[in-house]
């Protein structure tokens, strides 16, 4: 599939490779620049491919809290929440963003090679009620405009009244130079951001208004590769890696989202009997850039797995999540890579953290 | 000096004498994209043509280097365990090591207008 974007990429010299079934740039030319281009200036990524939910009704708002585990009640009109959508093993059938736009009209932001999948899990596991629910994935195209100088690039085409002030707010119906959209003030990256939302016939005179307005701050289209480094360094979760339908979600280290004293949602049960044998830690690695499914090692016990492991741009040193088993923590942990052992040396998360 | 190439990228400059110089093409460098650490051999080891003896890593991938031929190593550039990205500025300028060949030169290396024509065709 392609995006409304891809002739922009193409046009761009983006280095195209297959994403979730999408035809999206791995890279620009070098991930590296792109990666200190987003933590010192700003940079434009072209986020399509993620999938858009509504829930509308009068219900909406209950049918949905029964299904994911933050809460999602008492939200002010233009707040976003993160949560995990569970299924009934304590397991991740995603991990989402729920934009409240009011009490009966909600936006679900899910991961693109979930959108199907969770899409069907919506219509077959929200509680009936008065509601409606509709998949929209493919009439919404999303550029995520991130680093410190987004806000700057934004006021040269938005009114400042239509910039969300908090992190995790958004306002709907922005005028953006003449573009109906949704800006809200969220990302994937570590760095202060915003995510438009915009009808696929738009997304190309967005992206474009983005990328002239950002000239002035050296602006930089961005690809997969540095949106992966950029959210590893922050210690972002990523669907498929740190979660997944058998990773029970009680130990990704994802508490703050997980609200265990609301009433019953799909999951809750297996969630409170979690026997947390494993855990999410972050290490870093002298000696090779240690990746995803390499095996930890406590001596020659296998106590583990690499879940994503890159080299870190910001920090210049290899880094990796694990999941691995509680009581291994504060061994002497090695990771298996390509047949040559390499000591892992656990650090607290996040890697990265922008100054405020 | 002369550049040969093996198909898996890897060069050997040969100067006069029996020492010779190992890399990594230019092609090689572009497809890795930003290098990010070199897994480098030790001096004195020995690598035979076509086996591992030697590692690249970018952001993206890890790619094991092969011996071009056989040999013991005599040199290894050490500026590539702080500065790996002088692969992708110069990979020719910025050999992996240096190494004494034993035996002959295999005869299946290219030469440089072979290795650019082989790589057009990739």
């Amino acid at each position: 599939m392609k995006t409304p974007l891809y002739q922009m990429h193409v046009k761009l010299n983006g280095n195209i490779v297959d994403f979730a079934g999408f035809e999206l740039p791995v890279d620009y030319g070098s991930i590296l620049e792109e990666h200190k281009c987003v933590r010192e200036r700003v940079g434009l990524f072209d986020v399509s491919h993620m999938g858009e939910l509504t829930v509308k009704g009068k219900d909406a708002e209950s049918a949905l809290n029964a299904i994911v585990t933050n809460d999602i009640r008492g939200m002010y009109d233009g707040q976003v929440r993160y949560s995990l959508l569970p299924n009934e093993k304590g397991g991740a059938v995603d991990d989402i963003l729920i934009y409240h736009k009011n009490a009966e009209d909600f936006l679900i932001v899910v991961n693109a090679s979930n959108t199907a999948k969770d899409a069907k899990w919506f219509e077959t596991h929200l509680p009936s009620g008065d509601y409606k629910f509709e998949n929209i994935s493919d009439k919404v195209a999303q550029i995520a405009i991130q680093g410190p100088m987004g806000e700057a690039v934004l006021k040269k085409i938005i009114a400042d009244e239509f910039i969300p002030k908090k992190y995790y707010s958004f306002i709907d119906n922005v005028d953006f130079g003449g573009i109906n959209s949704l800006v809200s003030r969220t990302g994937y990256t570590g760095e202060d951001g915003f995510e438009i939302y915009v009808k696929n016939a738009d997304a190309e005179t967005a992206y474009e208004m983005m990328l002239n307005a950002g000239k002035e701050f050296n602006i930089m289209p961005c690809g997969l590769g540095a949106r992966d480094t950029l959210r590893l360094e922050a210690a972002m979760p990523l669907y498929g890696h740190e979660l997944g339908e058998d990773i029970p979600v009680a130990e990704v280290g994802l508490d703050f989202a997980i609200k265990l004293g609301k009433e019953n949602f799909v999951g809750k049960e297996a969630i409170l009997n979690c026997k947390k044998e494993y855990v999410r830690v972050g290490a870093f690695a002298l000696k090779g850039i240690v990746r995803e499914h390499s095996d930890v090692y406590v001596g020659d016990e296998k106590v583990g797995t690499v879940t994503s492991g890159t080299f870190a741009p910001t920090l210049k040193k290899a880094v990796c999540m694990l999941r691995i088993k509680a009581d291994a923590v504060d061994k002497n942990l090695e990771a298996d890579v390509r047949g040559r052992r390499v000591a892992l040396f656990v650090t607290p998360l996040p890697f990265y953290k922008r100054a405020k | 000096m002369r550049y040969l190439y093996t198909k898996t990228h890897e060069y050997i400059c040969i100067g006069s004498g029996k020492t010779v110089q190992v890399g990594i093409s230019d092609y090689a460098q572009k497809q890795l994209g930003d290098i990010v650490y070199v897994n480098l051999p030790e001096m004195g080891q020995t690598f035979s043509k076509g086996e591992v003896f030697a590692a690249v890593e970018s952001v993206k991938a890890a790619s094991d280097i092969l011996g071009p031929c056989d040999g013991i190593i005599t040199k290894v550039n050490l500026e590539l365990d702080g500065r790996p990205e002088l692969l992708n500025e110069d990979p020719k300028k910025n050999w992996i090591c240096e190494a004494e060949i034993r035996g002959s030169i295999p005869t299946d290396l290219m030469s440089e207008e072979k290795y650019l024509k082989y790589i057009a065709t990739l």
